[in-house]
């Protein structure tokens, strides 16, 4: 497997469609994003490290904070319809918690009430999306991620090899290149893939 | 005319055919437009994933509809999944008789959802038919050497 040097984003998608993660998948990774799926809002949480100040849910509270140091998330796009955790909550709890709440949140509906797309909207969603999610819409995630990049470089940023991307907020730029395969990465994933990003400049603020 | 020229000619009016009734509707193409070298297999995979979860979704909505006390919330979230499964494939009839189950559903009306049950099962193994028959004159053309023509 072949390692890009290049800085890339790494986009957490939830969704309890099998079919629409495929789908969300797919779009993401055409657009040479690495891509982590999982089916479920406590899901999606544990994989970012979430930690609940009373009881914990983790099952192994030792990986936790290793999980927590080396995945390096800079988008969600969740959907909002989701038994137990809708993607509401799921925002929620992410922008109510200190350590999360920079990385941008994308909600995807397949429903168009205007009164849940406000909700959202207000709640800290940076995009809502109308099932089914095109490309086009997946093109409008690049801005969110720089400027999330950017905001967490208060410090000099520690670069790549290769000196990648300056963290500026840049136009979108159509990502179709569904021909490309060079640049692309096979990321794992099955339920929660244990996605393990290089160590670099972090994307999530860590408090 | 070769083989490959008839199986091409063949499989573009099927296709064509399959819009123009109304089977598939853009996000078919957009299925499509998704799969490349990298990914050859991507529209049959995302399609079996259609295919095997329709079939739980079915037989719990009969499964639903046979109690004695409907639970409505239940049926109405069957449906939903279902609408959202096929409206992502492109198999636009399927969701629309979806759409219609669910206002049966808001009125509890077991006997629209009872055809609408029907309808939704006819049309799904319309598509599906159609679909696997697409597939497999995308087979034959492969197996004969040729290429599949890409509906812009």
């Amino acid at each position: 497997m072949a390692i890009s040097t290049e800085s890339e984003f790494h986009v957490l998608a939830v969704d309890d469609s099998i079919i629409d993660r495929k789908l969300i998948e797919r779009l993401l990774k055409t657009s040479s994003y690495q891509v982590t799926t999982v089916d479920s809002g406590s899901k999606a949480l544990q994989f970012l490290g979430f930690h609940e100040d009373e009881e914990s849910n983790q099952n192994r509270p030792s990986v936790s904070p290793m999980i927590h140091r080396e995945v390096q998330v800079n988008l969600i796009i969740t959907d909002y319809c989701m038994p137990g955790m809708t993607g509401y909550d799921l925002l929620k709890k992410i922008k109510e918690s200190s350590s999360l709440r920079n990385i941008p949140v994308v909600i995807m509906s397949s429903e168009n009430v205007p009164s849940r797309i406000n909700r959202c909207l207000e709640e800290g969603a940076e995009e809502f999306f109308l099932k089914p999610v095109r490309l086009s819409d997946v093109n409008k995630l690049k801005p969110h991620m720089m400027k999330a990049k950017a905001k967490d470089h208060q410090e000099p940023a520690k670069q790549g090899p290769e000196g990648s991307e300056t963290p500026e907020i840049q136009s979108v730029q159509p990502q179709q290149t569904p021909a490309q395969s060079s640049n692309k990465r096979k990321a794992m994933e099955e339920g929660i893939s244990q996605e393990r990003t290089r160590p670099r400049y972090s994307g999530l603020a860590v408090i | 005319m070769d083989v490959v020229s008839q199986l091409q000619r063949q499989f573009l009016d099927f296709t064509t055919s399959l819009y123009r009734e109304g089977f598939l509707d853009d996000q078919f193409v957009q299925l499509q437009k998704l799969q490349d070298e990298s990914n050859p297999e991507f529209v049959i995979e995302v399609v079996s994933l259609f295919f095997e979860d329709s079939e739980k979704l079915l037989n719990n909505l009969s499964t639903a509809l046979q109690q004695h006390i409907v639970d409505y919330k239940q049926v109405d979230a069957l449906v939903h999944q279902f609408k959202g499964s096929s409206s992502s494939i492109g198999a636009q009839r399927v969701k629309n008789v979806c759409v219609s189950f669910r206002n049966y559903c808001e009125e509890k009306n077991v006997e629209g959802c009872f055809r609408c049950l029907q309808q939704v099962k006819h049309e799904y193994h319309l598509v599906k038919s159609r679909l696997d028959a697409l597939f497999k004159l995308e087979q034959q053309i492969l197996a004969a050497g040729g290429s599949v023509p890409m509906i812009a």
